[in-house]
């Protein structure tokens, strides 16, 4: 009986880290999917007001999306270090 | 990167995207056995063989996400914006889908993996942001290449 209780206890354990890691990585990557979506937005305008200066804003946009999206991957990290 | 390469004459022949990733990779490969070597220090062989691992998810992810950028970009400017946020969720999911593949193989190191996609990344951008806000501070100027 002993025993059943301690696999119990696991078991419980187990699915808290499963649904706490999984639930750092989706809160992760709310502020990125927000943060990403203005910075293209922005980044539209621009190329619509001024066409000729489209490169320039595609790289600024490029390596914008990338540094935001490098607070999705620590929620990532967070998530294979926590659990499953 | 130089101004000149960020004006918009020939972006659909080679899109600003992909030559950005491109260097970022390039750069990547040439820091790759370092980054292996500080990996396998505290955590071995599975520090090694996770820390490759994390480089080439970067790397695909880079490529990944300049193909969809520049693949949108060409078709119109509108489409940027659904391509560059499905992208984030797309590319979100391949990683996910990735680590999930491998998380129970033996030669898994969490910590290596995770410490490896950080530093990488993080590394990896500044290292090329250097170059191109030296190109724009400095129009008509051609950084030297690493």
């Amino acid at each position: 009986m002993e025993a059943f209780t301690i696999l119990a206890q696991e078991a419980d354990k187990a699915a808290a880290a499963a649904s706490s890691a999984g639930f750092a990585y989706g809160l992760a990557a709310i502020g990125p999917g927000i943060g990403i979506g203005y910075l293209v937005g922005k980044s539209v305008e621009a190329m619509a007001r001024q066409p000729e200066a489209a490169g320039m804003v595609r790289t600024t946009m490029f390596l914008g999306i990338a540094f935001t999206e490098a607070l999705a991957l620590i929620g990532f990290v967070v998530f294979i270090l926590i659990g499953l | 990167m130089t101004t000149s390469d960020m004006s918009t004459s020939g972006l659909d022949d080679n899109p600003i995207e992909v030559r950005i990733s491109l260097d970022m990779v390039k750069r990547g490969i040439y820091v790759t056995p370092l980054l292996i070597a500080v990996a396998a220090m505290p955590w071995g062989g599975p520090g090694a063989l996770s820390a490759a691992f994390a480089l080439g998810l970067v790397f695909v992810n880079f490529l990944l996400a300049a193909a969809l950028v520049s693949g949108a970009a060409k078709i119109s400017t509108a489409l940027v914006m659904a391509a560059t946020l499905f992208g984030y969720l797309i590319r979100l999911g391949l990683i996910l889908v990735a680590f999930l593949l491998v998380r129970d193989a033996s030669w898994i190191s969490r910590p290596a993996l995770g410490a490896t996609i950080i530093v990488s990344h993080i590394g990896l951008l500044v290292w090329e942001l250097k170059y191109v806000a030296i190109s724009l501070a400095h129009a008509g100027l051609k950084p030297a290449r690493p």
